[in-house]
């Protein structure tokens, strides 16, 4: 015995507190640092995230200036600046020069970061690689001067250490500046950190950022929303999705005394039955103190959540970027290829182990994007760009397993990613977003994902092929819209002047050749004057002047022998406001208008026009026509109505 | 003389009347008309030559092709009939320019009015002569003994000797060699070699085989035009004379042949007119490669698949035929009929052509 205590004091000699410098050099691959290259996009974006996220918090259009230099050829300094709340003096060595430490670490809701990481680790990274410290400036209030902090960190403390502190004046009402040594390879990361931001500005349509790289060239990814995005609501843990440990500590720090009001205090969607229910599955008193069950108790109760049958955790915290700014972005963003369309789809949201989430996806094609290269995958999570990883992310596996040769696509075998000229973009927003790894580079393989993300693509691809028929048969009947108008009256003038006889009428003969009803229509816009329009989006009392109306066009002209008499629905975007409509429309809802058309004689034409506001130029391209009471295939331009 | 057109015109006038009475009758106007293809082409057993069958195609204002074709069709009957009340004609190039100035009825290449000058043809049973309409091409050359006689511009007779009247060039035959304009007086030979190349031609002149075999020689330039054919069918009936096709070993070269002897997809409806059922191929056979061991080329991808398609031709299902484009086939060559030159200038005349001859039984000599 005397021996083994030996032994163990020995090895205790050795055992002590691993510094944070150790964990961060054993760990950095996980945490994007892995290679110079890595760490110049890893840098970046962390300092992106974390000004975006302040930014949004605060309530303030982000404005974000983003510098990178290149003093040496293994040095880069990374400068991130942004117009968010700014820091007090006390807080900066925390948030900045401290790992693990945060306010969003214990939340759940939507948010980039989650692991409180991030920024403090770039700072690490630059004194580990060149010894210089990180410069952070900072504002709160418009009457007030900077403070430059110089910031290092006892990396066996895991603390920060300001070294030099002073005063300084900033051009602007408030606003945090980071500026990083940091070892990196500029040549290589460079064309990561352009993607990188072009990506972020399509996901975050309320940003303006500016990036200015070593050679001073400025790129400016341009704001596309005037409004900030609904924020996200921090919700509780849902029981489905927590964890033994979790839930244990949970119940040590609840206020409290009784175990059934724990769980309905301390957990969404438990109410009285529900906690009930669970404590009945338990086994366990309800009445007991949380804080004196056994780690037997404990488990049994966790045990309970799984077995009985609880609600779905509410899901208005998530904050999606909705279809229109998808779009928006989108088209922003790709104009140098000048695609054919963009088309979007969204997802309801759905719940994995606990946690709402929902997906979002977009569509470019065409243009002058390559026909023979695979298509563009473009993949977020909470408004962050997943950049690395594509291989392993459940968005790649999703889009791989869908057989995109139906929707007109290359695909070799039926499965991987398409070969065509488009983009795909995903979109996950959930409050815990299951990554592979700590560097959030992609989402983990789970099945409730990955079958929205397919839903969601086929929804949209559907979308497309719709699109793509109704032009091939438009432009076929277009061809015999010129044969009936223009050729067929020369026939008939020719071979009248060559009997000497009369021109033949020829309504009866057109109808037979067209054989259909036809709705052509057209999307035009117009800069509001006068009296501004109401803008519906995000934000119904914003007065949004200036703006755009869209103002559609129909016209149905019926080319079938019998008089015909059926409902046409013109479906628009749910962010537009409907103004003047003529004739006047049978029902009106916030996504349709409809139209119960009295019998059109045959030859007769029908000219119906509305308009839309609240959207800006460009989102709604092109009528969503339906008709009802009429067999489909006698009419081009519009599709079945198949119901709301 | 005059020619009276009102035939033609009434022919004409029923195709505008057809349109007309379709638009009235409220019917999608349409004209029929038969299908010009490899598959509706049937041998006629009394005229000896292919002819259309049964196939019908039919252009219909339905479809915007077909709307363009009619309405360039009533443009197209339309000038043919001022032409003929102007007593004017046209070359096919011509009216082509003359559709400049239609409009919408604007033909888009000189192919299109072509085509549509030949389905008038055979919509109306009339010849592209009668709707005033004359090819740009002229008909080839001759060098043999035989006397000619043409009307020329001057509405005088004029006899030609077409050995003796011409230069090494021959006697150039007009577009039109109907009655009416051309006749042949006097024909001492004993058969009519037919020539695919202007070398060849040229080859067999200046060796004299014209005199030294009693041939006359004519040159076919390529796929042969319509007055060509129609001169060769005319010497073959008239004078009795056997008619011998010498063209390169190709698959282009038996369509060639095909065209004088059974008539060409394209005319089939004036197979009767073109046509020389009597016509036999004297080479370059496939055999002949082998036999005569003559320089040969690789067959390219189009000329293989010109001889499959011929193996489906029903102008070439006979033995001779069937064996020779298999053989090709099979040996995967080509070679021109001036390949024979490999053995000498006078090879072909001294050697070739006297044993071929021999070979087909036709040479008195």
């Amino acid at each position: 015995m005397a021996n083994g205590n030996a032994i163990a004091y020995d090895l205790a000699k050795k055992q002590k507190e691993i510094s944070v410098a150790e964990f961060f050099e054993r760990n950095k691959h996980i945490l994007g640092f892995g290679n110079p290259t890595r760490a110049l996009v890893t840098s970046v974006k962390e300092g992106v995230d974390n000004s975006l996220d302040a930014c949004e918090e605060a309530g303030i259009l982000p404005e974000l200036y983003v510098e990178v230099k290149n003093p040496s050829e293994e040095e880069c300094v990374v400068i991130i600046e942004d117009n968010g709340p700014g820091i007090i003096k006390q807080q900066i060595p925390n948030v900045f020069a401290r790992l693990l430490y945060g306010s969003r670490f214990h939340a759940v809701r939507q948010s980039r970061g989650q692991q409180g990481i991030g920024i403090s680790a770039v700072v690490l990274y630059g004194q580990l690689t060149t010894g210089k410290h990180a410069k952070i400036i900072s504002k709160i209030q418009d009457d007030r001067p900077a403070v430059v902090t110089e910031l290092a960190i006892d990396t066996n403390k895991n603390r920060g250490e300001v070294v030099h502190q002073e005063i300084m004046h900033l051009d602007k009402p408030s606003g945090t500046r980071v500026e990083v040594s940091i070892i990196a390879d500029y040549k290589r990361g460079k064309r990561f950190v352009y993607d990188y931001l072009q990506s972020t500005s399509i996901v975050n349509p309320h940003a303006r950022i500016v990036f200015k790289d070593a050679e001073k060239n400025e790129h400016v990814f341009e704001r596309t929303a005037d409004t900030l995005p609904k924020k996200s609501e921090e919700i509780k843990p849902h029981p489905y999705g927590v964890e033994l440990g979790t839930l244990i500590k949970m119940a040590k720090d609840t206020k409290s005394r009784k175990l059934a009001s724990f769980l309905k205090s301390e957990f969404s969607s438990m109410g009285d039955r529900t906690a009930d229910a669970v404590c009945d599955e338990a086994k366990l008193d309800r009445n007991l103190s949380p804080m004196e069950l056994s780690r037997d108790q404990f488990a049994a109760l966790h045990q309970a959540f799984k077995k009985v049958k609880i609600m779905a955790p509410p899901t208005e915290c998530l904050s999606p970027i909705g279809e229109t700014l998808i779009r928006r972005s989108l088209k922003s963003e790709t104009q140098e290829v000048s695609p054919e369309f963009i088309f979007t789809a969204s997802r309801p949201p759905a719940v994995h182990s606990g946690n709402p989430f929902q997906v979002e996806v977009g569509i470019v094609y065409g243009g002058s994007l390559p026909k023979d290269k695979p298509v563009k995958l473009l993949r977020f999570a909470n408004r962050i760009p997943l950049l690395y990883q594509q291989g392993d992310c459940a968005i790649t596996t999703a889009i791989e397993s869908i057989d995109w040769r139906r929707y007109g696509l290359d695909q070799p075998s039926g499965n991987g990613i398409p070969i065509g000229p488009a983009i795909f973009l995903t979109h996950v927003a959930s409050t815990q977003i299951p990554y592979t790894s700590e560097s959030k580079e992609a989402i983990a393989d789970v099945e409730e994902i990955q079958n929205e993300i397919k839903l969601a693509f086929r929804e949209c691809a559907r979308k497309v092929q719709l699109h793509i028929n109704k032009k091939v048969r438009r432009v076929k009947t277009r061809e015999k819209f010129d044969l009936i108008t223009k050729i067929l009256p020369e026939i008939a003038k020719k071979s009248a002047h060559m009997l000497n006889k009369p021109i033949p009428p020829l309504d009866k003969v057109i109808t037979r050749i067209m054989d259909v009803v036809w709705i052509e229509d057209v999307v035009e816009y117009e800069r509001a004057r006068g009296k501004p329009v109401q803008a519906k989006l995000e934000d119904p009392t914003a007065q949004n002047e200036g703006g755009w109306i869209a103002k559609s066009t129909i016209m149905v002209v019926n080319y079938k022998n019998k008089p015909q008499k059926f409902n046409l629905y013109a479906v628009f975007p749910k962010d537009a406001v409907v103004g003047t409509v003529s004739p006047k429309p049978t029902k009106v809802t916030d996504t349709y208008l409809r139209w119960d058309l009295d019998n059109i004689p045959p030859i007769n034409k029908i000219d119906i026009k509305f308009e839309l506001a609240g959207l800006n130029k460009g989102d709604f391209d092109e009528n969503d026509l339906y008709v009802q009471n009429i067999n489909p295939t006698y009419v081009i331009g519009a599709d079945k109505w198949e119901g709301e | 003389m005059a020619r009276d057109y009102s035939n033609v015109i009434g022919k004409i006038d029923a195709i505008a009347a057809k349109v007309y009475d379709d638009l009235q009758k409220a019917e999608i106007p349409a004209l029929q008309l038969s299908t010009r293809t490899k598959a509706n082409i049937r041998f006629d057993d009394d005229l000896s030559v292919w002819k259309y069958g049964k196939g019908k195609t039919e252009r219909s204002a339905n479809s915007l092709d077909g709307a363009y074709m009619l309405l360039r069709t009533m443009y197209l009957v339309d000038f043919i009939k001022d032409m003929i009340k102007e007593k004017k004609s046209s070359t096919l190039r011509e009216t082509y320019y003359i559709s400049e100035g239609w409009n919408l009825a604007k033909f888009s290449t000189q192919n299109e009015s072509d085509l549509l000058a030949e389905d008038l043809e055979v919509i109306t049973g009339c010849m592209r002569e009668d709707f005033k309409l004359r090819p740009e091409e002229d008909g080839a050359r001759v060098i043999g003994n035989l006397v000619v006689e043409e009307m020329t511009r001057n509405n005088t007779k004029k006899k030609i000797h077409c050995q003796d009247d011409v230069g090494d060039a021959g006697y150039g035959i007009p577009y039109n060699v109907e009655k009416e304009k051309l006749t042949f007086k006097e024909a001492d030979a004993d058969f009519i070699v037919a020539i695919e190349t202007g070398g060849m031609f040229d080859r067999l002149v200046e060796n004299g085989f014209d005199t030294d075999f009693r041939a006359i020689l004519v040159h076919l330039k390529g796929q042969p035009a319509r007055s060509t054919r129609r001169f060769i069918k005319r010497l073959n009936e008239e004078k009795k004379l056997p008619v011998l096709v010498f063209t390169d070993c190709d698959p282009w070269s038996f369509r060639i042949y095909g065209s004088v002897a059974y008539g060409a997809i394209k005319t089939a409806h004036i197979s009767e007119y073109l046509a020389t059922p009597a016509a036999q191929y004297l080479g370059v056979t496939p055999s002949d490669i082998e036999n005569y061991k003559l320089p040969t080329d690789k067959l390219t991808t189009e000329d293989i698949a010109a001889l499959k398609s011929e193996l489906e031709d029903p102008r070439f299902q006979d033995q001779f035929w069937k064996q020779e484009i298999k053989l090709q086939l099979s040996m995967g060559k080509k070679s021109e009929q001036q390949a024979l030159a490999k053995y000498g200038l006078d090879y072909v005349t001294d050697t070739y052509l006297p044993e071929k001859i021999a070979e087909m039984g036709v040479s008195k000599k």
